[in-house]
């Protein structure tokens, strides 16, 4: 067990990763001698050379372009996209191309690679800069999903994303890079399998990434008010085993899912969907979505931080949901 | 100058009207009903393409457009299990999954026909990289056409190639239309060779309707990019029917439809090849009764075969042995019978 941040345990999965495997090669925007946007690829430029660690131009659909056509032929690109909000500059690779070849190749030719990004709100990043964009991803059949919430999950399921026989689309969280934590000895849960963080008898709350550390909040706060909130990080979207969800919510009886992404069309109202169809028996309430407001991001601190989600407003949504509480506000 | 040998240019001819014939065979295919849809794209007229993938070796890759038929055939295609795959069916390629517009075989270095225009052409960057970071003496080669002039990730890609000076061959097949409109239409400058140059290739314009002057262009140039000096070669055509199976070409007049018919590479080659290489009539009308007899015999094949089993829908969205999409019928009855979680 060693504590470290969230930013250093994915520099050491990428460093590990690429001493075991002399096919993992880095590709993107100041990956190399600017050491990373946000100083996960410090220093491996050195480490690995230029023909590993290689600086590309801004050509987005080029780059991811590019790692497509490394993967068909042997190698085990990772692709770095500065911010998942510049993806729709390089859609068409990722959503045509990397997702759909082997199956329109009818087998023949899969696509190993990692599309490294990352996304999210605070830092004041503006509209262009701060989105949660995983429903696009979601939406796309081929593409693996990967959202860390933990130092541990950053390293770990990183290690396994470079070793996936399709493309995994790895979406880090620019607010928990100096998250610390420890990184555990084997992986805190399988690859495509949730992970309870937080057990509890009276709602089931589902999230994900960041979220994950303001629903864990509330929790704590509820458990001060006698209210025991059970906090599910589903880690991977896809592949994601969703049996252990609908067992928690068959229990609980209470479900609410937390995403920083904007409610219309996310990730979340699919949970919410999925529960609705398997769990309709057992729901005591509505299944509530907590998320973004369906506006773009504002840069305003102030602004920034209420279009989002925050411990307060899960835990309020909670009361509300195991006790009709109704909230100040409401 | 490489040298030009007789037996080369004879395999090349031979080539070419196999790609001839396999294109009229395509259209029959869809005449009688048997294609998977009518998004077929003949490259008849674009044969002289065989001057560049006569030179391609095991080893080298590719892409292609939507309109690849003749590239793929140049590498070495099996005409059946192509035509398998134009229809749909389990014996094809790409086990009725693709179709013609997502051709590929994996063995034969051909990583994807694409149905984006300029989709397929950064993937040789990716090729190109794997070949330079494993010191292997292959070249890949992006095939695409006039419309992809007016993609930015041709561009970017370029720029890539140059930038790490990969063993990458950008192929322009100009057939002077994207769809309806004529290059003149759709480029303020119609002179793509320039743009390569422009990015530090080595660029070439040559008349696709001369084999052998395709094959002397393409000779240096992927003797260059093998040697790390990325390349753009534009074949310069004409695309002898509509877009698609559908278009009647109304946006071009019979007269400009005959004259460009009169740059035929397969009736050139031929007309060359009798009166300089002293070919008899009779064996080159062999060769096309030999490619009849193969095209004809793959259109039968290919209409025979059985159509793809339903199950195999749910097959290679992701690799064997990883989580599956759960079908929708699963899902309702897990929802219908499945009681308590």
């Amino acid at each position: 067990m060693t504590q470290t941040t969230y930013r250093e345990a994915l520099r050491q999965a990428l460093i590990d990763g690429m001493q075991a495997d002399s096919d993992i090669i880095l590709l993107g925007e100041e990956v190399g001698l600017y050491g990373g946007a946000y100083g996960v690829t410090k220093g491996l430029i050195d480490m690995f050379g230029a023909h590993r660690v290689m600086d590309a131009p801004i050509s987005e659909p080029a780059i991811i372009g590019a790692a497509i056509g490394a993967a068909m032929t042997g190698l085990r690109p990772v692709a770095e996209l500065m911010y998942v909000d510049f993806i729709g500059m390089a859609m068409d690779q990722l959503a045509n191309q990397a997702a759909k070849s082997r199956y329109m190749f009818g087998g023949q030719i899969g696509v190993p690679m990692v599309l490294r990004t990352q996304g999210g709100t605070g830092r004041s990043a503006a509209a262009q800069h701060s989105q949660s964009l995983e429903a696009w991803m979601l939406h796309v059949p081929g593409l693996r999903l990967v959202m860390p919430a933990s130092v541990s999950d950053a390293y770990h399921l990183l290690r396994q994303a470079l070793e996936q026989p399709d493309p995994v689309v790895f979406i880090e969280h620019k607010g928990l890079y100096t998250l610390k934590g420890d990184i555990t000895a084997e992986p805190e849960a399988p690859w495509g399998a949730p992970l309870v963080r937080r057990a509890g008898d009276d709602l089931t709350i589902v999230t994900w990434s960041r979220m994950v550390h303001e629903a864990l909040a509330a929790a704590a706060a509820l458990a001060d008010v006698g209210i025991t909130a059970e906090v599910i990080d589903l880690r991977c979207l896809n592949p994601l085993d969703d049996a252990m969800i609908f067992a928690s919510v068959a229990r609980t009886g209470r479900a609410m899912i937390v995403t920083e992404a904007v409610v219309t069309g996310s990730v979340a109202s699919d949970i919410a969907a999925r529960i609705g169809e398997r769990c309709f028996d057992w729901l005591e309430e509505p299944v509530l979505r907590i998320g973004g407001e369906d506006i773009p991001i504002p840069v305003s601190p102030a602004l920034e931080r209420g279009s989002i989600p925050s411990a307060g407003l899960i835990a309020d949504a909670a009361r509300w949901l195991v006790r009709r509480e109704a909230p100040q506000w409401a | 100058m490489t040298e030009r040998t007789n037996s080369g240019a004879v395999a090349r001819y031979r080539m070419m009207r196999r790609i001839r014939t396999f294109e009229e065979r395509v259209g029959e295919l869809f005449l009688k009903g048997e294609s998977a849809g009518s998004m077929l794209h003949l490259s008849i007229g674009e044969e002289g393409v065989v001057g560049l993938t006569d030179l391609m070796r095991a080893g080298d890759t590719f892409t292609t457009h939507h309109r690849g038929h003749g590239v793929f055939l140049g590498r070495g295609a099996d005409p059946a299990r192509m035509m398998a795959e134009i229809a749909g069916k389990e014996t094809g390629y790409c086990r009725g999954k693709g179709g013609s517009m997502h051709i590929a075989d994996r063995a034969l270095g051909h990583l994807g026909a694409n149905a984006i225009v300029g989709g397929g052409i950064p993937h040789v960057v990716g090729a190109g990289i794997t070949a330079r970071n494993r010191r292997q003496d292959h070249v890949s080669v992006a095939f695409f056409g006039d419309g992809a002039m007016s993609q930015g990730i041709l561009y970017e890609s370029m720029n890539m190639a140059a930038l790490w000076h990969l063993p990458v061959l950008f192929c322009c097949i100009n057939n002077q239309y994207g769809m309806g409109t004529r290059v003149d239409r759709s480029a303020g400058r119609v002179a793509f060779a320039e743009r390569a140059r422009a990015f530090g290739l080595a660029g070439e314009t040559v008349d696709g309707a001369d084999v052998e002057s395709v094959y002397q262009a393409a000779h240096t140039l992927m003797a260059s990019a093998r040697s790390g000096q990325p390349g753009f070669l534009e074949i310069s055509a004409f695309r002898f029917f509509g877009h698609a199976r559908m278009d009647k070409s109304p946006y071009r007049t019979p007269e400009e439809e005959a004259e460009g018919r009169l740059r035929d590479p397969v009736a050139r080659a031929r007309a060359t090849l009798d009166a300089e290489d002293q070919v008899s009539p009779a064996d080159l009308d062999r060769i096309d009764a030999e490619a009849a007899t193969e095209m004809d015999a793959a259109l039968a094949s290919a209409i025979a075969a059985p159509a793809p089993g339903m199950q195999t829908m749910f097959e290679d969205v992701y690799a064997p042995g990883t989580p599956a999409p759960f079908a929708q019928a699963d899902r309702l009855r897990a929802i219908l019978y499945e009681a308590a979680p």
